[in-house]
């Protein structure tokens, strides 16, 4: 037991000399450490949103509204196809998630679920009597949930990459939610903003044959829908407007804030891709000395009377922006519209300030606690309590080296969990401390008493620290952003206290008692 | 220079026998603890109720009054301002808004609008009733696989007698954890359940140093009453167990004092938790061991490598 060979020696010398050159980057700033030669690590520890400022937002994607309008344009589908074959039926409609009619004639009835079954495929359609009923298979649900939320995350990271941030985190997360993480950002409120707004923009006519005041009572005309302007609130001056689209947001390549050569005015301009140019020339055409609405999100951003046709496949939206309101309308529409609306359910946003001053103070309290725990050891152990300080510190550099090298993120519940590592790694030494001396006072010699200390307290060691590892992962499994990042800490300090106090102290004691052979243990 | 020995070389406290005064006392703490929950609740953060919370820093310290002033006429239910470590920081708690998730952005840009821009936000977080739900379901299951992780890693090390005393030694642990919460009305969050778990972990980690020197003392000494062997077990580690508190709670103290306001709460959790841990395991967990029938046969299978070990030593 007084005994280490070579081979493991130079293990336990290189396990540490590994921890110093993963740790070491963390001493230069970011730019430095970047410019290391490759062969060197040059990871830093990544720091959590809370120590370096940041946004984390989770986000729900309300996956129900796509599920909604595709059973909408199911009916429609189904409609159309019934009347191309002139079967006569009643009661088509939606109920819940099905969809269902009713023939006139039952002879029609298996003509009619023929039909329905070539409408689209993942359907599941049951005939009874006169009444057909329309299901997507479970198996669609779910991968029409599915992909609205991975096109979602996909609008989302436009989103976010377009307002020039760096480094944003954007992870699926269960079955409809998405988590944001956003490092550095000093207006969380614009970030909500964008994504908050499904940007669904379409082009229409507005409806110059109904009577507005009808409408204002309820009687809409068919194929109309009454929509608010954005402005005004409750009061909000209404528009009638057709329901078909003249020409959908998604046929927009790009759009810009600009400010009217006129007036002065903030405004955006847009440009068509070629079929969507095509098509707004064509209408523009027909319709010259007519209102059209540009709408998005169901209210009318404005309404302008087309002066001429539009044929270059460009155009301008002005409607009373402020500067920074045309900037956000020009990059929601450049991303791209969501499929479904997004919920926020969680926001967690820390100011750079607060994040240096948390760093900081975990800085100072992590020194005082470290030197407090050496002093005491070494009033406590003597030369033995040294040997203890040098394993503490270097347990500190391979948290910091086990840190950058897993890449984990440290927070402030983490820099806790160093703090605590600081106290309670010593116990493993104190448990052999303590052992030895029982030993000497049971009347061993030195070497042998050293020799018993340690492989007795082994055991002891393995078992509390283990029980400890098993709260530690629990932790981790359960916790959520910087409670996570404490359980990190915390399983990485008690895996490296365990090396240093089993391994790198014997090492000391050992090195230590080979040269004053036979004299008495000072402890 | 001559090295300190904390505790007497060979300390001979009777914790066995005051054993009567130890349960009592910890009964006594326990009742107090679930009748404190009962009877003031916890004082919950926004992580486990949902809700919204502001810290802003002002230009000036006295603010606190006219601040309060403004957000009372905001029509947000109940809205707490409090001094947040310095003058100039003020902590801004909103309850949760009816109306599901849009009512509560709703109430947080409300809030920015009437402050200003003359104020820095140092953090905003709002915490929804959906998430805010899970959390705390699966804060409490954390706990409790804990204390089942734990229970089954002594069970498997030791024999059941000794899981049975390690895992009262620990819901002891919890529930006065949570009663001081409930007295002191600090809040309640997420890192409080970090803060219990690690505790949790803590006062095992102290009750299975006494244990295994139990477990030693039982090979050792056939003929020695358990009464006494018990008391010379926790004599034996009585060093180490102080030592090791010592350590923990010098660096503990060191983050409640300057580890920042926002850690407060939970190093003081930790600060309590290692003092009651180290409590419950030498004066409850191991007195507790005289009431469970433990095993003085022969040793296990286990035990007959430490024997010859000890043999060739």
């Amino acid at each position: 037991m007084v005994y280490f060979s070579k081979w493991k020696v130079s293990i336990i010398l290189g396990i540490v000399v590994l921890g110093l050159a993963f740790a070491a980057p963390n001493l230069l700033d970011r730019k430095s450490a970047d410019e290391l030669p490759g062969w060197l690590p040059h990871e830093q520890v990544n720091l959590g949103l809370d120590l370096q400022g940041g946004s984390h937002l989770l986000l729900e994607v309300k996956a129900s509204v796509v599920v909604r309008e595709r059973l909408e344009s199911l009916v429609d589908g189904v409609r159309i196809a019934l009347r191309k074959d002139r079967i006569r039926y009643t009661g088509l409609g939606l109920r819940g998630k099905t969809v269902t009619f009713m023939v006139r004639k039952s002879s029609e009835l298996e003509k009619a679920r023929k039909l329905a079954q070539g409408i689209e495929d993942n359907l599941e359609i049951l005939a009874e009597g006169n009444r057909v009923t329309v299901n997507f298979t479970q198996r669609a649900l779910v991968e029409i949930e599915k992909s609205a939320v991975d096109q979602s995350i996909e609008i989302v990271r436009r989103r976010i990459d377009e307002t020039g941030t760096r480094e944003p985190t954007i992870q699926r997360q269960g079955r409809d939610r998405i988590l944001v993480q956003v490092p550095g950002l000093d207006n969380p409120e614009r970030l909500k903003r964008l994504l908050g707004k499904t940007a669904k923009m379409s082009f229409h006519l507005l409806d110059h044959k109904g009577s507005m005041s009808e409408a204002m009572q309820g009687r809409i005309p068919p194929g109309t829908m009454l929509l608010p302007s954005v402005e005004g609130g409750n009061q909000a001056q209404r528009y009638l407007v057709r329901k078909r689209v003249a020409v959908g947001g998604d046929r927009l390549i790009d759009s810009q804030p600009s400010f009217d050569s006129r007036t002065g005015e903030p405004i955006v301009n847009f440009r068509f891709d070629t079929l969507g140019g095509k098509k707004f020339g064509d209408v523009t055409k027909k319709n010259v000395n007519r209102p059209f609405a540009i709408v998005l999100d169901g209210k009318v951003i404005s309404a302008p009377v087309i002066r001429e046709p539009i044929l270059g496949g460009s155009g301008q939206i002005s409607g009373n922006f402020t500067i920074s309101g045309a900037q956000d309308l020009a990059l929601l529409l450049r991303a791209g519209a969501l499929p479904a609306p997004l919920t926020i359910l969680e926001e967690r946003s820390v100011g750079p300030g607060l994040g240096a001053d948390s760093i900081a103070a975990g800085k100072i309290a992590s020194i005082i606690g470290l030197i407090l725990v050496v002093v005491f050891m070494v009033i406590t152990y003597g030369i033995f309590g040294v040997f203890a300080d040098i394993a503490l510190l270097v347990n500190m550099v391979l948290i910091l080296g086990g840190l950058s090298l897993l890449q984990a993120t440290l927070t402030l519940p983490g820099i806790a969990g160093i703090v605590l590592t600081i106290g309670m790694a010593v116990d493993a030494n104190v448990l052999v401390f303590e052992r030895i001396r029982e030993e000497v006072r049971a009347g061993r010699t030195p070497i042998s008493a050293i020799d018993a200390g340690y492989s007795r307290a082994i055991t002891t060691i393995i078992d509390a620290n283990l029980t400890t590892l098993i709260a530690a992962l629990i932790l981790f499994y359960f916790g959520s952003g910087p409670v996570r990042g404490f359980a990190v800490t915390l399983s990485i300090g008690i895996i490296t206290s365990m090396f240093t106090a089993i391994m790198l102290t014997r090492l000391c004691v050992v090195a230590w008692i080979r040269n004053r052979r036979g004299t008495e243990v000072p402890i | 220079m001559k090295p300190l020995n904390l505790i007497p070389i060979k300390p001979s406290l009777d914790f066995a026998g005051k054993r009567i005064i130890f349960f009592g006392f910890s009964i006594l703490l326990v009742l107090a603890s679930i009748a404190l929950f009962v009877a003031r609740d916890l004082n919950y953060g926004i992580d486990f109720q949902g809700g919204i919370l502001i810290e802003v820093r002002v230009d000036k310290a006295g603010k606190l009054g006219e601040m309060r002033q403004q957000l009372s006429n905001l029509g947000l239910g109940e809205v707490a301002l409090q001094e947040f470590g310095a003058p100039t920081d003020i902590l801004i708690r909103i309850q949760k808004q009816e109306g599901g998730e849009k009512a509560q952005q709703a109430a947080i840009d409300k809030v920015k609008k009437e402050l200003g821009p003359g104020v820095e936000y140092r953090r905003t977080e709002f915490v929804g009733p959906k998430v805010s739900e899970e959390l705390f379901r699966d804060g409490v299951l954390a706990v409790v696989l804990a204390i089942v992780g734990i229970l089954i890693y002594i069970w498997f090390r030791f024999e059941w007698q000794f899981g049975v005393g390690a895992v009262i030694a620990l819901c002891h642990d919890v529930l006065t954890t949570i009663g001081i919460f409930a007295l002191t009305g600090i809040e309640f969050n997420l890192s409080t359940v970090a803060a219990i778990l690690t505790i949790a972990g803590y006062s095992i980690n102290d009750t299975v140093v006494v244990y295994d020197r139990v477990r030693e003392n039982l090979r050792k000494y056939k003929t020695l009453s358990l009464f006494e062997l018990l008391n010379n077990s926790i004599n034996e580690t009585l060093s180490r167990t102080v030592m090791t508190s010592v350590t923990t709670l010098l660096a503990l103290l060191s983050l409640y004092i300057l580890g920042g306001e926002v850690i407060r709460g939970f190093s003081f959790a930790m600060i309590w938790g290692v003092v009651i841990g180290t409590y419950s395991s030498v004066c409850l967990a191991v007195p507790l061991l005289l009431y469970l029938n433990v095993n003085r046969g022969t040793g296990r299978t286990k035990s007959d490598g430490e024997v010859a070990q000890e043999a060739s030593s």
